[in-house]
């Protein structure tokens, strides 16, 4: 459910940019949403193509870039590729992996006219 | 619908009051006009159509057209999607900073005994420590009729449709509350352990409360929530011995997700664990109480990078 809020805030960076470099149309959208997110890319397609209705990105393509997620063990020292902030450190098993990247997400670039 | 916290249109106000107006204007026209303190009025609003009485979140598809070229093109934009939520937290974390204030943000999923631990807490620290309280609800301000019940003050927000707070709520009900220097900000954000996890309101910590009426793998089942978190409360203790819930594994649970968890075993009834909440919480006061000197400079600094990054963005 706060998909909807994101793809408001995804919509009104886009509004932004437009003021900034003067464009009228935007026919896609790079989203990078890192797999520590919380966001859930399904329900973000829904929301943003229900968001931009009658703005300037309607019907624009949404494009999503999943980054992987990151942590670091802090048993082993290892830094390691993990899915879920659950996941154990793939070289030592440990729990104790705290998330070092692909925790954001960000509006990359956009197409526009 | 509403394009800061997507609630349906007129869904959302503070405190039960009319939501009276149409949603009209911009976002923009909203956001030049937010106070990043929250601190003031709107000085040099252009009036829309509602008292100012009425606090909102909502604003009507903005639908910005500049003129464009016809070409197709590419703008980078690099820019972080809960920018403008995290500016306005940091301008809640400063005016805490300023004041001394020491604020937590209490989530969990509905039902959890949230309300009844903080009618309690409160009752604690009556007559030594003034207690404010934001209370989050989707609709009713029963929650907040059960915390000024107690005499503390206390503000609700409804969202409407919306599932979270977010930090320009917040903001918002704080230029309501009025808090004096040295207070404790009680935020007790909607019931749900998915959305509010993701939102900073400026708080010190994210208290995330789990009741042993609920199964011990719910660490696991909503990661993001315990990760957040600094402080788990393992709440309803006194119904421990009716259910089949495993303490030690639950904890181990939670570590899993965030190594670095607090965890106090408490329960509003029989006030297990309630000495020691009540411990960190004055450690927490104590610690804001110090740091308001030396905090401010440095979230000043924050606050201009921030808006210097929103505005190279065209924020």
């Amino acid at each position: 459910m706060h998909e909807m809020s994101l793809a408001a805030s995804v919509l009104e960076l886009v509004e932004n940019s437009a003021k900034v470099n003067g464009f009228s149309r935007v026919k896609t959208v790079w989203l990078e949403i890192g797999a520590l997110a919380g966001v859930e890319a399904e329900a973000m397609r829904f929301c943003f193509e229900a968001v931009v209705k009658g703005t300037l990105a309607e019907g624009a393509r949404l494009e999503i870039v999943a980054t992987k997620g990151q942590g670091k063990c802090l048993d082993c020292g290892g830094s390691v590729f993990i899915e879920a902030r659950y996941d154990p450190c793939s070289l030592c098993g440990g729990y104790r992996v705290e998330p070092a990247g692909g925790m954001a997400m960000r509006v990359k670039e956009l197409e526009v006219e | 619908m509403c394009t800061v916290c997507g609630c349906g249109e007129g869904e959302v106000n503070i405190e039960g009051e009319a939501h009276a107006h149409p949603h009209t204007y911009t976002l923009v026209h909203e956001r030049q006009q937010g106070s990043l303190v929250h601190a003031h009025p709107h000085p040099g609003e252009t009036p829309h159509g509602h008292d100012r009485e009425n606090l909102h979140f909502g604003a009507g598809a903005a639908g910005a057209m500049a003129p464009g070229m016809s070409q197709s093109r590419m703008v980078q934009v690099e820019q972080d999607v809960l920018a403008k939520n995290d500016e306005y937290a940091a301008g809640n974390r400063l005016h805490f900073a300023e004041h001394g204030i020491f604020a937590l943000n209490l989530v969990s999923s509905p039902g959890s005994g949230k309300t009844s631990l903080l009618t309690r807490t409160i009752e604690r620290l009556k007559g030594r420590i003034r207690v404010a309280v934001v209370e989050g609800d989707q609709q009713t301000s029963l929650d907040a009729d059960r915390i000024r019940a107690t005499g503390a003050p206390a503000i609700q927000v409804n969202t409407g449709k919306g599932c979270h707070l977010d930090a320009h709520m917040v903001g918002r009900a704080l230029e309501k509350l009025s808090l004096q220097d040295g207070s404790l900000l009680l935020i007790e954000n909607v019931g749900n352990l998915v959305c509010p996890a993701a939102f900073d309101l400026g708080e010190a910590h994210k208290v995330v409360i789990l009741s042993v009426t609920e199964g011990e793998d719910k660490p696991l089942k909503y990661p993001g929530m315990f990760a957040e978190a600094d402080m788990m409360l393992l709440n309803k203790m006194d119904l421990l011995p009716y259910l089949n819930f495993n303490v030690p594994l639950c904890i181990e649970y939670a570590r899993r997700v965030n190594p670095y968890i607090k965890v106090i075993l408490t329960s509003a009834v029989s006030d297990e664990g309630m000495g020691e909440w009540q411990e960190w919480i004055e450690a927490g006061l104590k610690q804001a109480a110090g740091q308001k000197v030396n905090e401010v400079d440095a979230l000043k600094r924050r606050i201009a990078e921030l808006e210097a990054a929103l505005a190279a963005k065209g924020g």
